[in-house]
């Protein structure tokens, strides 16, 4: 992989921080030249792996959110990590609709909003085999300037 | 997030104004769950001309209004979403339930 730029966001799990987590996210990527609609794909994805972290990693909302993205001439590759409780079943997570949390309106959409506006989602352990990562990938025409 | 509101013609007007996520949903459910309190009217217009942003949080509020208001058989369109709405509600079905109007 050719790596051509990179960044790491560290932050709390608070619901406050996903507007900065977001805007940060798709104002590095503007280097790749992005469409007003590739930018809006980044953001939602973003949001969608943040409030997951927000809502579901941490039961006694003490921990913190890790950003990674790197950029390639034609890709940039977005991990959103947390070390909190981990994903019981990554296939059950995956599914449209489904949600552990049903009675606080939870769509269960966040991970088909990151599938169809992202080219590629990974779930994945992290190294302590504590938490979760999303690695999101999204492909652009552009080449990075 | 802003929420300005008004009745006329028997339809409640709602216009949400800013970023709605996970940040803004608590507060959006409690201003609507009041709006839907007040008396005079028979549908709920929600516009969506002045949202910036929303994410799958924001299909969960809307659907939880949704069917607040189906117990009161009082039906809830979207009006004016963006491009970038429209691919969320398209994805998630919500128009089946929601319809859009112009």
């Amino acid at each position: 992989m050719n790596v051509v730029n990179e960044m790491t966001i560290k932050f709390k799990a608070l619901s406050i921080n996903e507007s900065f987590a977001r805007s940060t996210v798709a104002a590095f990527c503007v280097q790749l030249n992005p469409t007003i609609d590739e930018i809006n794909d980044i953001k939602t994805a973003v949001s969608e792996a943040v409030t997951n972290c927000v809502v579901h990693a941490y039961p006694k909302k003490d921990g913190d959110i890790t950003i990674n993205v790197k950029i390639t001439p034609t890709s940039a590759i977005i991990s959103v990590e947390d070390n909190g409780v981990g994903i019981a079943n990554f296939e059950k997570a995956r599914q449209p609709f489904f949600t552990t949390k049903p009675e606080e309106e939870r769509s269960g959409m966040g991970f088909t909003v990151m599938e169809t506006f992202m080219d590629k989602v990974t779930l994945l352990k992290n190294e302590n085999n504590k938490g979760v990562i999303v690695q999101m990938e999204k492909k652009f025409n552009g080449i990075a300037s | 997030m802003q929420i300005r509101n008004r009745i006329y013609n028997n339809t409640l007007y709602i216009v949400l104004s800013g970023e709605l996520d996970e940040h803004s949903a608590q507060a959006v459910r409690i201003t609507l769950d009041e709006l839907f309190d007040l008396n005079g009217f028979n549908q709920v217009i929600i516009d969506l001309s002045e949202l910036d942003f929303m994410d799958s949080t924001g299909i969960g509020v809307l659907i939880g209004r949704y069917k607040k208001l189906k117990s009161k058989n009082t039906p809830i369109f979207i009006c004016n979403p963006s491009s970038h709405a429209e691919k969320i509600f398209k994805m998630t079905g919500l128009y089946e339930i929601m319809p859009k109007i112009s």
